[in-house]
């Protein structure tokens, strides 16, 4: 069979099983629609928030950009994992202690404002409306690239599933869907990995693999022959990092810290019976993207090392099919500048003068390639020679991790409107009926905005993820973690805190992406910190700032210090 | 002070520490192994990584599972300890 129709049955079987979860679990009540009414295995709520998390860009890009990165890639694998720990141990028994359903409610409460809590509804709408933009983008890009569906046709079938789960559902669909999706895309993941990895190493973990002697070349490590490589083609060595220490230190912290403090993954650990049932399951979550990402720059490296040996020097008639396969979808691009029938692929922007005499001595006329980086996780397969059926699986996975990220999306912001905007602020006697219609009703329109984003996506997606992490960073996660560590925060500190924090990120991150993009160079740079890690600045401004009113300002009223008291301890001591 | 005050008082000196010491090593494994020394440690081998190479893309990861599953076995004991764990 082939590619196509195999990646028909796999698409039509993953999808059909979505919906039947979505039919079986609908949301009778407004708890199970926010937090699918606290009954979730610790288990199953790790594998919900891991296909949660791991987004189209998890799946498709990140092994690409590593691959291109060398080293330094490193700055995503840490930061996107390193920010559980700060979630486990700082945020998600307290916050789980705290109960109800959002992280507005948890600010609004904690500093016994409404101005608070529409500050926080206003980022966590913000935040995740970037994010899901990308999502319904990337379910598009998969649809077009395997099933030659018009992009737009792809974005629409998405936003189908997608509706049909997450307004009968809520959370509680949701979170079953996401049990499935995660299993599919940690399957598509893994398959061709471990492929790759026995074909060039003979070693069945990858993880390993990319550690091991080559295979037919004895004593060489694949590692080794990567470095020899580039630098035979005028790339740095793959194992040597080229970003500045300070800006790889901060841009990891931002991304950290934003991760613990995204509303979307927070909104899991309240779906949890008790507190240590969240302690538990923020463990199991991060066992089960660490699956992912630990083979990520395994897979990055083998690419990479595919790459360079197929490619440089080949001619073009006798370039294997799967380069002319993608040129046609554009993600390779080709143009022999010396006419010599052959392809040149190297750094024609290499420092190094002798090896650019070099080059010129040959008749190189300049690089000839170019490559996307989502190339090496779609193309992987076929660059290594695998079946059909593992092709097709790529697209099933990519789907999953797509969907079910844009699905946990989707229920912040309509959680968000129909919780923290209706009934906390505007209309607190809204019946329990009514406020679970409107949390359907803000949920659909919330997919129809995102679908439009996706068919009609703003030039700068790619630039505001950096917003995402640095807004999350510099407000959600100081404001948070002082709540609980620091009973005398009062609200003065927390609201000044977040807008001063916010504000900061937020017109440092405009004026170098969107107002001048051409001073976004490291000359230019407060500290040499670029935009990606400025989120960091962006928090230690919050602690600062809110410390230092707090100070000057009232204490939180009783009743407040007692929640903070009651939050710190799983379950009420013996005589209180 | 009620005997519960005090109670409650040891136990989040308790979670404190184990926080503190938590989240000393997540620090020094993520940003000083896999960042601030990585190039020293790059000088060790261990087959066919580099030690600093490894720390930063897979031995860092390792650590912060292994970071909250130690976490998870630390605070159900004090849980126990202090009696308020839950049923």
């Amino acid at each position: 069979m082939d590619v196509q129709t195999w990646t028909f049955i796999l698409v039509g079987i993953s999808f059909t099983l979505y919906i039947g979860i979505a039919i079986y679990s609908r949301a009778g009540n407004t708890k199970d629609f926010y937090v699918a009414g606290s009954t979730v295995h610790p288990i199953a709520n790790g594998m919900a928030t891991g296909a949660d998390w791991m987004s189209a860009a998890s799946f498709i890009s990140m092994a690409g950009i590593i691959s291109f990165m060398g080293r330094d890639g490193a700055m995503y694998l840490m930061g996107w994992t390193g920010g559980y720990v700060l979630l486990a141990l700082l945020l998600a028994p307290y916050l789980r202690k705290f109960g109800k359903f959002t992280v507005p409610d948890f600010v609004g409460d904690r500093y016994y404002s409404s101005t608070a809590r529409m500050v926080a509804v206003v980022c966590a709408i913000f935040v995740s409306f970037t994010y899901v933009a990308g999502q319904m983008r990337g379910v598009g890009i998969v649809f077009s690239r395997f099933l030659e569906v018009d992009i737009n046709l792809g974005v629409v079938i998405g936003m189908v599933i997608v509706f049909f789960y997450a307004v009968l559902g809520g959370m509680k669909g949701i979170t079953y869907t996401q049990v499935a999706q995660y299993c599919v895309l940690i399957f598509a993941y893994l398959v061709p990995a471990i492929f790759i990895s026995i074909l060039m190493t003979g070693n069945v973990v990858p993880q390993i693999g990319f550690g091991s002697e080559i295979k037919g070349e004895e004593g060489v490590f694949l590692l080794d022959k990567l470095d020899a490589l580039s630098q035979e083609l005028g790339f740095s060595n793959y194992t040597e990092g080229s970003k500045s220490t300070i800006d790889l230190f901060f841009i990891t912290m931002a991304l950290m810290v934003g991760t613990a403090g995204l509303p979307h993954i927070i909104v899991r650990f309240y779906t949890v019976p008790n507190v240590s049932n969240a302690r538990t399951s923020a463990a199991w979550a991060l066992i089960f993207i660490a699956i992912l990402y630990t083979t990520a720059p395994s897979v990055a490296a083998f690419a990479r090392t595919n790459l360079l040996t197929t490619i440089n020097n080949t001619e073009y008639a006798k370039v294997p099919a799967w380069f002319k396969n993608w040129q046609e979808t554009g993600l390779i691009k080709f143009e022999d500048k010396n006419n010599d029938g052959r392809i040149q692929y190297y750094n024609d922007k290499s420092k190094n003068s002798e090896f650019i005499a070099e080059t010129k001595k040959r008749g190189w006329r300049g690089n000839e390639v170019i490559i996307d980086r989502d190339i090496m996780v779609l193309a992987n397969p076929e660059i290594a020679n695998l079946p059909n059926w593992v092709v097709a699986l790529v697209a099933a996975g990519g789907l999953a991790a797509a969907l079910s990220t844009a699905a946990g999306l989707l229920l912040v912001i309509s959680t968000s409107f129909a919780h923290d905007f209706v009934k906390r602020t505007i209309k607190p006697d809204i019946s329990e009926k009514g406020e679970l219609k409107c949390a359907r009703i803000a949920a659909g329109f919330a997919i129809f905005i995102a679908g439009y984003f996706g068919i009609n996506p703003p030039g700068f997606v790619a630039q505001v993820v950096a917003f995402a992490f640095g807004l999350a960073a510099s407000s959600f996660f100081p404001a948070i973690v002082m709540g609980i560590f620091y009973k005398r925060m009062n609200k003065e500190g927390a609201i000044s805190g977040m807008i001063v924090g916010i504000i900061f990120t937020a017109a440092y991150i405009i004026y170098f992406k969107f107002i001048s993009p051409e001073a976004n160079t490291s000359d230019n740079w407060l500290f040499g910190i670029s935009p990606e890690g400025i989120g960091t600045l962006g928090m230690i401004i919050n602690f600062v700032v809110a410390l230092t009113v707090a100070r000057f300002t009232p204490e939180p009223p009783v009743s407040v210090q007692n929640l903070v008291e009651n939050i710190r301890v799983p379950r009420h001591m013996g005589d209180d | 002070m009620k005997e519960s005050e005090i109670k409650r008082k040891a136990y989040w000196k308790a979670n404190l520490i184990t926080v503190s010491v938590l989240l000393s090593i997540w620090f020094f494994v993520s940003f000083g192994c896999s960042i601030l020394f990585v190039d020293q440690l790059d000088n060790i081998r261990i087959g066919g990584f580099k030690l600093g190479f490894w720390m930063s893309q897979q031995g860092s990861m390792y650590v912060f599972v292994l970071l909250i599953i130690t976490y998870i076995y630390l605070m159900n004991k004090l849980d126990k300890k202090y009696d308020v764990h839950e049923d």
